[in-house]
C-alpha cells in the first residue's frame, strides 16, 4: 500500500543523501521522492511515496524525525483528503496518420502538446498518479519512445501547513554530502 | 570600532571542548589534524595517544559509558578517520554519546582524491546520529556545540565533525552564546499522554504474572531508583538485557538475571509465561526475543523507550510510550497499587531450583579450569564491586552469567555491535574516567589479540587495569556454533596465542598464567596488588560451551539446557 510522507528539511547540502540513505538502510521501499523549495528560503520540502504497510510507514516517520535536518514530517492520507500531483513528459509516435487521434486523446486527458516533430509529439500531463497511468496506458499502443515523470508532490487539503512557524532552521552551511538538495 | 580578538580554528576546537566540560580526548595525530594538535598544549585537556584509531573510539566509548559524560576522539583524515568506523558503529548500536573530530584535507582539495582524503561524512552517515563537514573557521563552534547537544540528547549516540585543514588554520571570532544549538530540540518527546499512562496502569493492576524487562535505557535515563521503586511497590520481578546488567542490582530478591539467548532457563520461562511485560529502556533485540512469533505469547506488553522508532519495531505492543523512562515512572509510581505476587514469584523460584543443580559453579573442582569458575571467583574476590569491561564471545556470556553486577555502569561491553577487541581499549577509557574504580578486562584469546597493542598505551599513560585473558585456544563462540550447527567442522576457529606472560613482560607489566582453579585467587590478588596494568592468562577448558542457549531463530522456551552434572563431572568436557 502507498503512503505519502511530506518531509520538511533544512535547505542544506547533503540532506537528500541523509533521507535517501535512511530509506535504503531500513529497506523502506521508495516509490517516488521529490524535493523542492518552499515558501521559506531556508526550508526544503520532500514528498516521499513509500510502498509499505501502515506500521512500517509509521516507523519511517519516526526514523525521519530522528534526522537532525528534518523539521517536521506529515503522513498524508490517514483520515484526511489530499491533493497529489505528478507531472509526466511523454514522447509518443504520431506520424501523419495517427496524429489527430493522439491529439484527441490529449484533449480528453486535458494534457498539453509541448513539442511537435515530424513523427513524434511530446505530451505534458499533470494529475494524480492514476490519471498519468491511464494516459500512459492509452498512449502505449501508439508507441511511447520516452517517458519522464517527476514523482508525486502532495499537500493536505484544507489544513494549514505542517511547518510550524516556531520551527527554526539553523544557519550552518556545515553539512556533509556530495548531493545537493 | 572596537577590536575583537580572533582565534584560529584549531584554538576554537579546544576552546569548545573545554567549555563542553571535556577533560580527556583519545586520539592519534596526522597531517590534516596537525594544526589542531599544535594548539592542543595551550588547553587543560589530557590527550591519550592510542596505538590505533579504532581503539581511540573504544576508549572514548568506555570513558563515556563509565562516567555518563561525552567521550571525545580525535583522528586525522583518510585512514585515521576510516579506522574510527568500527568504534562509531559500536557506540551507535549501544547508544554511547561520542564526539569524533577528524581532520580533513584543505577545502580547495575536497573531491580531488588528494593525499589522505576520504569522504568520512559519507562513510559514517549510517553509523552516526549526525555528522558535519566544516570548511570555515566560523562554523567550528556552532558545529561542535550542536555535535555535543546531539550526542547527549534523546537516545545518545556518536557524532562526527570533519574539519578541513584550512578551517583549522584560518581565524574567526569566538561567539559561544551566538552558537547555541537548537536543532537537536526539534524532535524531543512530546508531553506524556495521560491516556497511555492510564492504560499502562490498568494493565499493571490486572496483571497476575508481570515481569519487568530492564534495559540499558534505565542507566541512560538515570531511572534506577524509579525502576526499583516500581518493582518493589508492585512486587514485580525483573529480567535484564546484557546492557541492562547493573542498571538495577543483580543481587536484589526481585532480580532474575539476564534474559535471552544465554539467559538462564528460568528467566526465559518467566518471559514465556508472563501475562504482562514492562519493557523499560530496551529494544527487543533478536538476541533477547528469539523467535518473534512465539515470544511471550500470553503477555500484554508495555514498552517505554525514548526512541519512538523502536516502538512496535520487532514486537507489537499494547501500550507504547516514547518518553524519558524516569519521567514516565515518576508519573506512574504514585498510582501503582502495592501488590503481593508471591504465587508468581514462587513458580519462578521453583524453575530456578531445577537450573541450579546443573550450574557448573555448584560442582566440585574436578581438576579442570572452567571460565565460569574464573568469573565466579573474580566476582567473589572483587566483592562484585569492580567495573568489568568484557570483550565479545563466550567469556562475555560467562561474565554476564557469573559476575553479578549490582552497581550502575559496572559492566561495559559491546552488546549491539559485538565488536571483538573492544574490551582493553574501553577499559583504559573507563579507568581514566573513574580512576578510583577497580577495572577488570575480561577478554578471550581471540579478541584480546585484536587490540593488545593498547597495553603500551596503558603503560605510557600510567593507567592500571587488570586483565583476565580467557584462553581456550579457539574462537570459542564460533567454535560452539560450529559444534552445534555445523557438525563440528572447526573451520578457522583454532587460534594460537603468543606466550601471554612473555608478552606482558615485553610491555613491562606483570603477567601470570593460571591453569587450575586453586591458583585463581592468588593470581587475582597479585594482579590487584600490582601498581601497573597486570595480565593473567587463564588456560581454560578448550571445548567448553555456554549454556543455556536459545539457538538463533528458536523460541525462548526451546533452550539447550546445561548438560546434566554427571556428564560434566565424568569427562569435564563439553558433551557436544
Amino acid at each position: 500500500m502507498s503512503h505519502v510522507l511530506v518531509v520538511y528539511t533544512d535547505d542544506e547540502p547533503g540532506v537528500l543523501t541523509r533521507v535517501a540513505s535512511l530509506f535504503r538502510r531500513r529497506s523502506f521501499n521508495i516509490h517516488s521522492l521529490t524535493v523542492g523549495p518552499t515558501e521559506r528560503p531556508d526550508v526544503s520540502r520532500m514528498t516521499v511515496v513509500v510502498d509499505t504497510d501502515e506500521a512500517t510507514a509509521r516507523r519511517a516517520v519516526e526514523h525521519l524525525r530522528k534526522l537532525v535536518n528534518v523539521l517536521e514530517v506529515q503522513q498524508l492520507g490517514v483520515g484526511q483528503s489530499n491533493v497529489l500531483r505528478d507531472l509526466a513528459l511523454i514522447r509518443v509516435k504520431a506520424g501523419p496518420t495517427k496524429r489527430s487521434e493522439v491529439l484527441q486523446l490529449v484533449e480528453v486527458f486535458r494534457a498539453n502538446v509541448v513539442d511537435i516533430a515530424e513523427d513524434t509529439l511530446v505530451i505534458e500531463c499533470t494529475g494524480s498518479l492514476a490519471k498519468i497511468e491511464a494516459l500512459v496506458d492509452t498512449l502505449r499502443p501508439f508507441g511511447i519512445i520516452e517517458l519522464g515523470r517527476t514523482g508525486a508532490v502532495a499537500m493536505a487539503r484544507g489544513t494549514p501547513t505542517a511547518l510550524k512557524a516556531s520551527v527554526t532552521p539553523l544557519r550552518t552551511g556545515t553539512n556533509a554530502g556530495s548531493m545537493s538538495v | 570600532m572596537s577590536k575583537v580578538e580572533s582565534h584560529t580554528g584549531a584554538q576554537l576546537i579546544w576552546d569548545s571542548l573545554v567549555r563542553e566540560g571535556v577533560d580527556t580526548v583519545f586520539g592519534y595525530p596526522g597531517g590534516a589534524i596537525l594544526p589542531t594538535y599544535d594548539a592542543m598544549t595551550e588547553y587543560p585537556i589530557r590527550h591519550v595517544l592510542v596505538r590505533h584509531e579504532q581503539s581511540a573510539a573504544h576508549m572514548a566509548d568506555g570513558y563515556a559509558r563509565a562516567s555518563g559524560r561525552v567521550g571525545v576522539v580525535v583522528a586525522t583524515s583518510g585512514p585515521g578517520a576510516t579506522n574510527l568506523v568500527t568504534g562509531l558503529a559500536t557506540a551507535m548500536l549501544d547508544s554511547t554519546p561520542l564526539v569524533a573530530i577528524t581532520g580533513q584535507v584543505g577545502s580547495g582539495l575536497l573531491g580531488t582524491d588528494a593525499f589522505q582524503e576520504v569522504d568520512i561524512t559519507g562513510i559514517t552517515l549510517p553509523v552516526t546520529k549526525h555528522n558535519y563537514l566544516v570548511t570555515r573557521a566560523e562554523d567550528i563552534v556552532p558545529a561542535l556545540r550542536e555535535a555535543f547537544a546531539v550526542a547527549r540528547s534523546g537516545r545518545p549516540g556518536p557524532v562526527l565533525v570533519d574539519i578541513t585543514k584550512d578551517a583549522q588554520q584560518s581565524r574567526a571570532v569566538l561567539d559561544w552564546e551566538g552558537a547555541e544549538p537548537r536543532r537537536h530540540l526539534r524532535h524531543l518527546p512530546a508531553p506524556l499522554d495521560p491516556a497511555a499512562l492510564a492504560q499502562a496502569l490498568d494493565l499493571i493492576r490486572e496483571a497476575k504474572r508481570p515481569l519487568i524487562l530492564a534495559g540499558h535505557g534505565i542507566q541512560l535515563s538515570g531511572a534506577r531508583a524509579e525502576v526499583l521503586a516500581l518493582a518493589e511497590r508492585a512486587d514485580i520481578p525483573y529480567a535484564l538485557t546484557l546492557l541492562g546488567l547493573g542498571a538495577v542490582p543483580a543481587t536484589h530478591p526481585l532480580s532474575l538475571g539476564m534474559m535471552g539467548m544465554h539467559g538462564e532457563a528460568w528467566v526465559n520461562r518467566a518471559i514465556q509465561e508472563a501475562d504482562l511485560l514492562l519493557a523499560l529502556g530496551m529494544r527487543f533485540d533478536d538476541r533477547v526475543t528469539g523467535k518473534l512469533k512465539e515470544y511471550a505469547p500470553h503477555a500484554k506488553k508495555i514498552h517505554i523507550d525514548i526512541d519512538a522508532s523502536e516502538l512496535n519495531k520487532n514486537v507489537p505492543v499494547d501500550v507504547a510510550i516514547a518518553a524519558d523512562l524516569g519521567e514516565v515512572l515518576r508519573a506512574l509510581l504514585p498510582q501503582v497499587p502495592v501488590a503481593d505476587r508471591s504465587a508468581w514469584l514462587g513458580s519462578i523460584r521453583e524453575w530456578r531450583g531445577d537450573s541450579a543443580v546443573r550450574d557448573i559453579k555448584n560442582l566440585p573442582d574436578d581438576g579442570h579450569l572452567y571460565a565460569a569458575h574464573v568469573m565466579h571467583d573474580l566476582w567473589r574476590l572483587t566483592k562484585g564491586e569492580a567495573v568489568v569491561v568484557s570483550d565479545v564471545g563466550q567469556h562475555q556470556m560467562w561474565e554476564a552469567q557469573y559476575y553479578h553486577h549490582d552497581g550502575e555502569r559496572s559492566l561495559i561491553t559491546s552488546g549491539g555491535a559485538g565488536t571483538m577487541g573492544f574490551a582493553l581499549p574501553a577499559a583504559i577509557g573507563a579507568k581514566i574516567a573513574r580512576p578510583e574504580a577497580e577495572v577488570w578486562v575480561v577478554a578471550g584469546d581471540g579478541g584480546f589479540q585484536m587490540t593488545f597493542a593498547e597495553l603500551m598505551t596503558a603503560v605510557q599513560e600510567g593507567v592500571k587495569v587488570n586483565i583476565a585473558v580467557i584462553n581456550n585456544g579457539y574462537l570459542g563462540m564460533v567454535r560452539q556454533w560450529q559444534a552445534l550447527f555445523y557438525e563440528g567442522r572447526y573451520a578457522a576457529t583454532p587460534i594460537l596465542s603468543p606466550d601471554f606472560v612473555k608478552l606482558a613482560d615485553a610491555f613491562g607489566i606483570p603477567g601470570q598464567r593460571v591453569e587450575s582453579r586453586a591458583e585463581v585467587a592468588a593470581a587475582v590478588e597479585r594482579a590487584r596488588a600490582a601498581e601497573t596494568t597486570a595480565l593473567i592468562e587463564f588456560k581454560v577448558e578448550q571445548e567448553d560451551s555456554v549454556y543455556p542457549m536459545v539457538p538463533a531463530g528458536a523460541a525462548l522456551h526451546d533452550m539447550i539446557r546445561r548438560p546434566s552434572p554427571s556428564v560434566l563431572a565424568e569427562t569435564g568436557a563439553d558433551p557436544v
